[in-house]
């Protein structure tokens, strides 16, 4: 095993031959086996892997957190000398918070919703003994200054709700470090955070640590990042520890197989998608579907498309009636500010730009679930935008726009077999057809979507998370769609499993003729997948163009933060 | 926060013309004629014809209605035709009787209901989990006048422990001076503590029977809102912050459990307050509910309308009181009123 040399030689945590076990309906399931590891005084130790590794399962076992079914089966784990399996319940709470703490993911739930976050660090200040009534206040708004919230004499105040995900992750940060632990355990702590904001926390994290010679474990799924913020990886599999090596070598020397796959699965500069599926995998192009004579117009046109959401409440309503009211009170909030994009036939286009900025609202109009405010949509001649979104479903149109959503198990009826979930739109839309052709056709979609046909009469709680993102567009292109709106489709998804769905979705593109907008905040994920792309900020495009000139010179400061913001394995 | 209270109050005023309408037109499409019941069976087509006269029923519903709401307005609920009372009178003495029984056994209910379904939440699964389900399936399965009855039986009977099973006070004393109309705190007021043990004594068991039959609803949305805050991911930071189970599981874990139990427990009080008939019944006390039930099979107008008006009033400040209590514990709810 490599330790850096100017490491003592006792390490902070250790754990040797760890086995978790749960009890489950099913008996007895091993979620960790036999797991090493060590992590030194002031060293970054990431553990990655995909999900059900066995990895956040690890990290809640070390702080003996885990819930009432999970049981430590074999082992031993060392934390500064104390035995932590056979350490009381008393012992252990000692020890938590003080001595080793933890920072998780979704932050805003994490942070007690009723309570000011001031409350939250006074109680751990509190319970640790490091303040009294009397300073409380003071230590707990010195924490939170710590952590760089901005005023935060008044955020000592805030509720959890009035932050964002990016400073309630900041509060949990500050609520991990405020009695100043050896060991801060971060469980995907910015999952779901936008890349700005996730280097932003990343780059506190590493500094407040470092800054006080802790130790760090870094739980998380992203290669990338680990690689950007640690000493050492540890990959696990499935309960199992696979390979640990130094950050540095581990790019470029990647022992294990498995390894290799998620190097080879995650996307990256100066790769094609074909690069990040397996070796040995299927490579042949499919073939396109002959182009129908056009007369080259783009399929879709936007101009000037603007949305206006009015503020909101009693007082304001009647003073607006009234004529009162300052204007700034009675200005309606543009969530899209006038923007102008086309989207050609059988092309690709990818509208990027972090959460709040106004992509999500520009492809609800799109496929017509929301009003246009003003503006143009042309979709094949026709400018879809007069048509209100309430009548669009009636439409003729509206088999011809489709849409893949984010999160594969919510989008889809959990009392539908998926087989029924895929005829959804040909019963409802598609040509009348008897139930043997039905059959016929929901079997034809799902081997093009590689949705094996024995599963069609399964219900989604029964499928993987892959399975499921394969119904969602197995039903999208059921009608035939010229135009497939993705909105983050791979999101939710393991990178191995994100790989094959992206090389699906650009085969049937190709193989269909159909026209993407790919809606993502992942622009790695977008350079592979899209031809053209609008980067959007605060409800206005900052920059549109191809693809490979955007993301290879970009010409506005923030496509080149955004681009820098992402974390970059060593090549 | 005044401001948003009365805010809150004008959006009450629809439903309580609404219920005004309602309830005077169901007690005119009610089964029964009035005049026949009041007439008495022996009384020939012409007096039942002159009783409906004086009573006015033999006008356009619409001229009865106004009539009605002039009333109304002055505070005049009419008088029962069975006991010849104003029931204006009758439902300010019963409606503080039943308050004060219900309120006491929502007490005794929430009392023993809520640490056990803490408790239950927080050691799922064990004895102490079963324990609380079988309370609260034994409370809610035995029939109220069974309960009482068997209180009545045990305790009166064999025990001796409580009086005779006779309303709201012993004959011995007189009523306290009318204050809420809660007898046991008007007593207090008084500073009489001789009188405060004679109504406690009294009431302690119909409240007991009451708060047997209240355990289960409460009990289980305890429990069951628990176990859904105890599994958040706050819990898990407060865990693993070290904070003791015992912050853990009241500051953290169980305030935000509150607002389901609270509309549980609203929505207890509001059913108990009109559905105690039976409790009223074995006890003999002068309650609304059993005054509503008797003045309903006399085909009695009046008293039905004014028991309905007050129990929708009351539910109504009942309503306001919960989303006040909702804005104290939860700061978004604060936000969007």
């Amino acid at each position: 095993m490599n330790v850096h040399t100017n490491h003592p030689p006792v390490p902070l945590l250790e754990v040797r031959g760890l086995t978790v076990e749960f009890a489950t309906r099913r008996g007895t399931v091993r979620a960790v086996e036999q797991v090493d590891l060590d992590v030194a005084k002031g060293e970054t130790l990431a553990i990655v892997g995909e999900s059900g590794s066995g990895k956040s399962v690890t990290s809640y076992t070390v702080m003996r957190i885990l819930d009432r079914a999970g049981r430590i089966a074999e082992g031993s784990m060392t934390f500064s000398g104390v035995d932590l399996v056979a350490a009381s319940e008393k012992q252990v709470r000692a020890l938590r918070g003080r001595e080793m703490s933890m920072i998780f993911q979704n932050p805003r739930a994490a942070l007690n919703p009723i309570r000011t976050v001031g409350r939250q660090i006074e109680d751990v200040l509190k319970e640790h003994a490091l303040a009294g009534s009397a300073d409380a206040k003071e230590k707990a708004i010195a924490a939170l200054t710590e952590v760089r919230i901005a005023r935060p004499e008044e955020r000592y105040d805030a509720y959890p709700f009035e932050l964002s995900g990016g400073m309630c992750q900041r509060i949990v940060i500050a609520l991990a470090l405020a009695c100043r632990p050896q060991l801060l355990i971060a469980d995907e702590p910015t999952t779901g955070l936008d890349v700005t904001t996730q280097k932003a926390v990343m780059d506190l994290v590493m500094e407040l640590t470092r800054a006080r010679g802790m130790s760090t474990l870094l739980i998380t799924h992203d290669l990338g990042l680990a690689a950007a913020y640690c000493d050492r990886v540890m990959v696990m599999e499935k309960g199992r520890v696979v390979e640990t090596a130094l950050a540095g070598t581990i790019f470029k020397a990647p022992s294990h197989a498995y390894t290799r796959k998620l190097m080879r699965a995650t996307p990256r500069g100066g790769v094609t998608l074909r690069d990040l599926l397996p070796e040995g995998s299927d490579l042949t192009p499919p073939e396109p579907r002959p182009a129908a004579a056009t007369d080259g117009t783009p399929l879709l046109t936007v101009t000037s498309l603007v949305k206006e959401y009015p503020k909101k409440g009693v007082g304001l309503t009647l003073a607006r009636l009234m004529g009162r009211g300052t204007d700034e009170d009675l200005t309606p909030f543009r969530a899209v500010d006038g923007i102008s994009f086309a989207v050609g036939r059988g092309e690709s286009l990818g509208l990027v730009g972090e959460s709040g900025c106004g992509k999500s609202t520009t492809s609800m109009m799109v496929n017509r679930l929301t009003d246009r405010t003003s503006g143009s949509l042309v979709f094949d001649g026709i400018d879809i935008g007069a048509i209100p979104a309430r009548q669009f479903a009636r439409s003729p149109l509206r088999r011809r726009i489709q849409m893949v959503f984010q999160d594969p198990t919510d989008s889809l009826n959990p009392r539908f077999q998926v087989g029924r979930a895929i005829a959804d739109p040909i019963l409802r839309m598609g040509t009348p057809m008897n139930g043997a052709a039905l059959k016929a056709r929901v079997e034809e979609l799902a081997r093009l979507v590689g949705f094996p046909e024995h599963l069609l009469d399964r219900f989604p709680h029964q499928l993987s998370g892959g399975q499921k993102a394969r119904v969602g567009i197995a039903r999208a292109i059921a009608l035939d769609p010229d135009l497939v709106i993705l909105d983050e489709p791979t999101a939710a998804l393991d990178v191995s499993v994100q790989a094959v769905v992206l090389n699906l979705l650009q085969d049937l593109k190709i193989k269909l003729g159909m026209s993407y907008i790919f809606v993502s905040h992942d622009l790695e994920v977008v350079r592979l997948l899209c031809d053209r792309v609008v980067v959007m900020r605060a409800g206005r495009i900052v920059e549109q163009g191809m693809t490979r000139e955007v993301l290879s010179n970009p010409q506005d400061p923030y496509t080149r933060e955004l681009l820098s913001s992402i974390p970059h394995p060593p090549v | 926060m005044l401001g948003k209270i009365l805010k809150r109050l004008g959006t009450v005023v629809p439903s309580l013309i609404g219920v005004v309408i309602v309830t005077f037109l169901l007690t005119r499409v009610m089964p029964g004629d009035p005049a026949a019941y009041f007439a008495g069976p022996a009384a020939t087509p012409e007096a039942i014809e002159e009783i409906r006269r004086s009573l006015g029923l033999d006008r356009p519903l619409l001229e009865q209605f106004l009539a009605y709401v002039v009333d109304l307005a002055q505070g005049d609920l009419g008088t029962s035709l069975t006991t010849g009372l104003p029931v204006m009178h009758e439902i300010t003495t019963r409606l503080p009787a039943s308050a004060e029984l219900t309120l006491l056994g929502l007490i005794v209910s929430m009392a023993i209901a809520l640490p056990l379904g803490v408790l239950a939440a927080v050691r799922q699964g064990s004895w102490i989990d079963h324990l609380s389900r079988v309370i609260a399936t034994a409370g809610v399965s035995l029939p109220v006048f069974f309960t009482g009855l068997l209180l009545v039986y045990v305790f009166y009977f064999i025990l001796g422990w409580a009086p005779a099973p006779m309303g709201r006070l012993d004959f011995f004393f007189s009523d306290p001076e009318r204050v809420t109309g809660f007898f046991l705190i008007d007593s207090l007021l008084m500073g009489d503590l001789e009188l405060f043990r004679a109504a406690f004594s009294q009431i302690w068991l119909p409240a007991l029977t009451l708060g047997i039959f209240s355990l289960a609803p409460i009990t289980r949305m305890t429990r069951a809102s628990m176990l859904a805050v105890l599994a958040s991911d706050f819990v898990r930071t407060a865990r693993a912050n070290g904070l003791p189970p015992g912050k853990v599981v009241i500051t953290y874990a169980f305030r935000n459990a509150l607002l389901p139990i609270i509309t549980t427990l609203g929505m207890v009080f509001s059913f108990l307050l009109g559905a105690n008939v039976l409790v009223e019944k074995v006890f003999a006390w002068p309650g609304i509910g059993s005054y509503a039930v008797e003045a309903l099979i006399a085909s009695d107008f009046a008293p039905v309308q004014g028991f309905v008006l007050a129990m929708a009033i009351l539910y109504v400040l009942l309503n306001l009181l919960i989303d006040i209590l909702y804005g104290v514990i939860d700061p978004r709810v604060r936000i969007e009123a």
